[in-house]
């Protein structure tokens, strides 16, 4: 099955041309970066993590939300989603490429990454992420690789397949989960320090993968002869619209109790976040941006009439992915080191060839997506007798 | 010895795996000839169940007092100067209290306090979340209560300084070297791309002396065993009010403060 | 789809076999006859007069690099730094004091080897030789 993705349109090659190329940009980045050490970057002794681990946290999330058409098709006999199991599987699978992608060019010693197998440490969350995210990385490959085959050869998938896909739905679950107990589990780290962060990931997840494959099977839609449908796209819709809304809500649930209480090493981060701490805001405009994109796509999808309307759905998708990626991918992760453990306030902005690298990685994930999809979606046309 | 068993089992587990034993098996048995060699602590080495350390800021009133420890520390331990804030590697250094004390600062302090300079430095936590959250026991608690790091196991994952509650740890964004006024060779230097703080002088108790800082302190710091009811520092402590650095979380510092 | 044993596009698969297989054998071919002499580790006067090293010069030389590993692990993290050979003969388990206090010449004894076998030990990004440090 692999050809279908050598073989193309000139659009085809060009794109994937482009990416290389981004990707070129990238690796020379990664290997100043690998020579110079991670001092090219804009991390620093208070904010240690910064835009690597915000992307890793954020893709982990598209990766998990798979399981929002997986789990409705297998478990619920939800028919319609047969038709698209396949692109959230394939989206899973490029988006943990990019995870584990992330967290390598974070490393500071990357040549001993292997030490975490060599010395195996239960008690390191940081370990369970990894079991979790190569885990669901297999089981995403082969399920999705196994039903395709299957649907091309007109046969029923092999039986041994079920209880990997019925493993598949809470361990989708469980790498969110994880990636929030990375952070949540830290003592003195205020922002953090919530029971809930592990059910915000996971709503913001299911709100922005979701809104990401809409997109992508109207864009399969437009460009191939294979169209995903418009009951699966109105279902995804959905989803989209609930998840969003509850990932809304958990965050006024955090600023309830962090003002409430009023403790001032919870609210302190928040605070930085959305007002400036101490003169110090770089993200104050980005994290107000990104609350009024949430709010005004629970508007455009809670509301059947928008909803309904393609072309309005398409602007609410991009408005909740890029609203929750700012959420995540730039407030999450540096919220919780400003103000640092000793209430120093040291910001953090990512240099140019931080923002490379991390490009670099969006276009290998999206190099793979293309890929997988190319063939998911050739196989579909040759299958409907279409090609 | 327990390492060597521990690399014969992974010797023995990869040959099994498909590279065959039999070149493996004949180290193991030629080695095996030899009388087996010993590892032993120096005679001198001093030894504690649970080392710790009190600072009496009374004794510490001006940062002249301060900076005799910290270059002490900073010399012999190879600590780079950056002029990049960013990219600072600290041991030992000073703070104001309402950045050692977040949480009990107050509007009406005395002067003394809200004015002077505080030492900080790694607190070898009982209960270390640096240790409990390290992906390959690069940052591990030895026997004697110490917080360890083993640079040459280090991944530069950082986990270690998210968890940390007193933001001692350093991470090595460069290479230090450059850095480095006078390098100290019989101290190892650390490269790029690992975590490092302060280790208590693990170094010089090795061979009978106590921590450089203390040594220098004129009496400003107390060093010794926590778990010998005995030792001067449980002296001080009984004598003292002392108080911990965020004591709340739990994470049991072995460094007090006498204010 | 098409089932006969014709080979398509011979013509391009043959040159395309050769030009791999010349690339891919570069390295022997570029270097023919090119060979560098092996080098013979020269030992200071201070490691000559000693005799003989914390064990016997066959192990050492094989060995060396796991008994360094070995050195790390007891000193890092068991706290041990002595180490009695077999002999009885007591030694600090530490490289830059104690295998290059005899072994004074890390250019002549250690890097020699090391560059013809093209291995690059990261020891010295940390551990200093002390001849450097001055």
């Amino acid at each position: 099955m692999l050809e279908k993705a050598l073989t193309g349109t000139k659009k085809y090659y060009g794109w994937m041309a482009a990416l290389l190329a981004v990707i070129g940009v990238g690796f020379a980045c990664y290997l100043w970066q690998f020579q110079f050490g991670l001092g090219i970057t804009g991390m620093s002794r208070d904010v240690s993590w910064g835009f690597y681990i915000a992307q890793f946290t954020f893709l982990v999330g598209v990766a998990a939300s798979a399981v929002m058409v997986v789990l409705p098709y297998y478990l619920h006999n939800y028919k319609a989603f047969g038709r698209i199991t396949i692109l959230g599987e394939f989206l899973a699978v490029a988006s943990v490429t990019m995870c584990i992608l992330f967290i390598f060019v974070d490393l500071g010693q990357p040549t001993r990454v292997m030490n975490v197998l060599l010395h195996p440490t239960p008690n390191s969350i940081l370990f369970w992420d990894m079991i979790v995210l190569n885990g669901y990385l297999f089981l995403n490959i082969i399920i999705g690789w196994k039903v395709l085959e299957a649907e091309r050869n007109d046969v029923a998938p092999a039986g041994w397949l079920k209880p990997l896909i019925y493993l598949s739905i809470p361990w989708a679950v469980s790498i969110h989960t994880v990636t929030a107990y990375l952070y949540c589990g830290l003592p003195g780290r205020g922002f953090w320090l919530t029971a809930i962060l592990a059910p915000r990931f996971l709503s913001s997840a299911f709100a922005a993968g979701p809104a990401l494959l809409i997109l992508l099977c109207m864009i399969v839609r437009k460009l191939t002869k294979f169209d995903p449908g418009k009951e699966q796209i109105q279902s995804l819709a959905k989803v989209v619209a609930y998840a969003i809304t509850v990932n809304v809500f958990f965050f006024l649930c955090e600023v309830f109790v962090v003002f409430y209480s009023n403790i001032p090493e919870h609210m302190d981060h928040i605070k930085y976040l959305f007002v400036g701490l101490h003169g110090h805001g770089v993200l104050v405009p980005w994290m107000w941006a990104s609350m009024i994109l949430m709010v005004v796509s629970i508007i455009l999808l809670v509301n059947p009439v928008t909803r309904k309307n393609e072309t309005v759905l398409v602007v609410a998708c991009i408005t909740v992915f890029i609203g929750t990626w700012i959420d995540k991918g730039l407030g999450m992760i540096s919220g919780g080191f400003v103000p640092n453990p000793l209430h120093h306030v040291n910001e953090y902005v990512p240099t140019l060839p931080e923002i490379l690298i991390a490009i670099a990685i969006w276009a290998i994930g999206f190099l793979i997506l293309t890929a997988l999809f190319k063939i998911a979606v050739t196989i579909k046309e040759e299958v409907a007798g279409l090609a | 010895m327990k390492s060597s068993r521990r690399r014969f089992l992974k010797i023995a587990g990869i040959s099994a795996l498909g590279l065959g034993t039999k070149p493996v098996l004949d180290v193991m048995a030629s080695s095996g000839e030899m009388a087996a060699p010993k590892t032993t602590k120096g005679e001198n080495a001093l030894v504690a169940q649970r080392w710790g350390m009190i600072i009496d800021t009374r004794k510490l009133q001006s940062e002249e007092d301060l900076e005799p420890m910290i270059e002490i520390c900073d010399k012999i331990h190879n600590v780079p100067k950056f002029e990049n804030k960013n990219h600072e590697v600290k041991w030992l250094w000073e703070e104001e209290f309402k950045h050692v004390f977040p949480m009990q600062e107050q509007d009406f302090l005395g002067y003394r306090l809200k004015h002077m300079s505080f030492l900080t430095l790694c607190n070898h936590c009982e209960k270390a979340p640096c240790v409990r959250v390290c992906p390959t026991k690069a940052t591990f608690k030895r026997e004697d209560g110490i917080v360890l790091m083993d640079f040459h196991r280090c991944i530069g994952c950082r986990f270690c300084m998210a968890a940390c509650p007193y933001g001692s740890r350093s991470f090595n964004f460069r290479d230090p070297r450059p850095f480095i006024k006078e390098t100290n060779p019989d101290f190892p230097t650390r490269t790029k791309g690992v975590v490092e703080k302060c280790n208590f002088c693990a170094e010089r108790l090795a061979v009978g002396k106590i921590p450089a800082c203390v040594e220098v302190s004129k009496g400003a710091l107390t060093f010794g065993d926590l778990d010998d009811p005995e030792s001067e520092v449980r002296k001080v402590l009984r004598n003292n009010y002392t108080i911990r650095r965020k004591p709340a979380l739990g994470t049991g510092p072995s460094v007090f403060y006498i204010v | 789809m098409p089932n006969n044993k014709k080979m398509y596009d011979k013509g391009k698969v043959v040159a395309g076999l050769c030009i791999f297989v010349v690339l891919i054998t570069f390295p022997f071919w570029f270097n023919l006859g090119k060979a560098a002499p092996v080098p013979e580790p020269k030992l200071s006067d201070k490691a000559k007069a000693a005799k003989e090293c914390v064990m016997p010069k066959a192990y050492m030389k094989a060995e060396h690099m796991q008994i360094l590993n070995e050195w790390r692990d007891t000193v890092v993290r068991d706290a041990k730094r002595i180490y009695t050979n077999p002999s009885g003969k007591k030694f600090n388990m530490s490289l830059s004091n104690t295998c290059l206090d005899c072994h004074t010449e890390k250019a002549e004894f250690c890097d020699a080897c090391h560059n013809y076998a093209s291995v690059t030990p990261y020891c010295w990004d940390c551990h200093i030789d002390p001849k450097e440090a001055k």
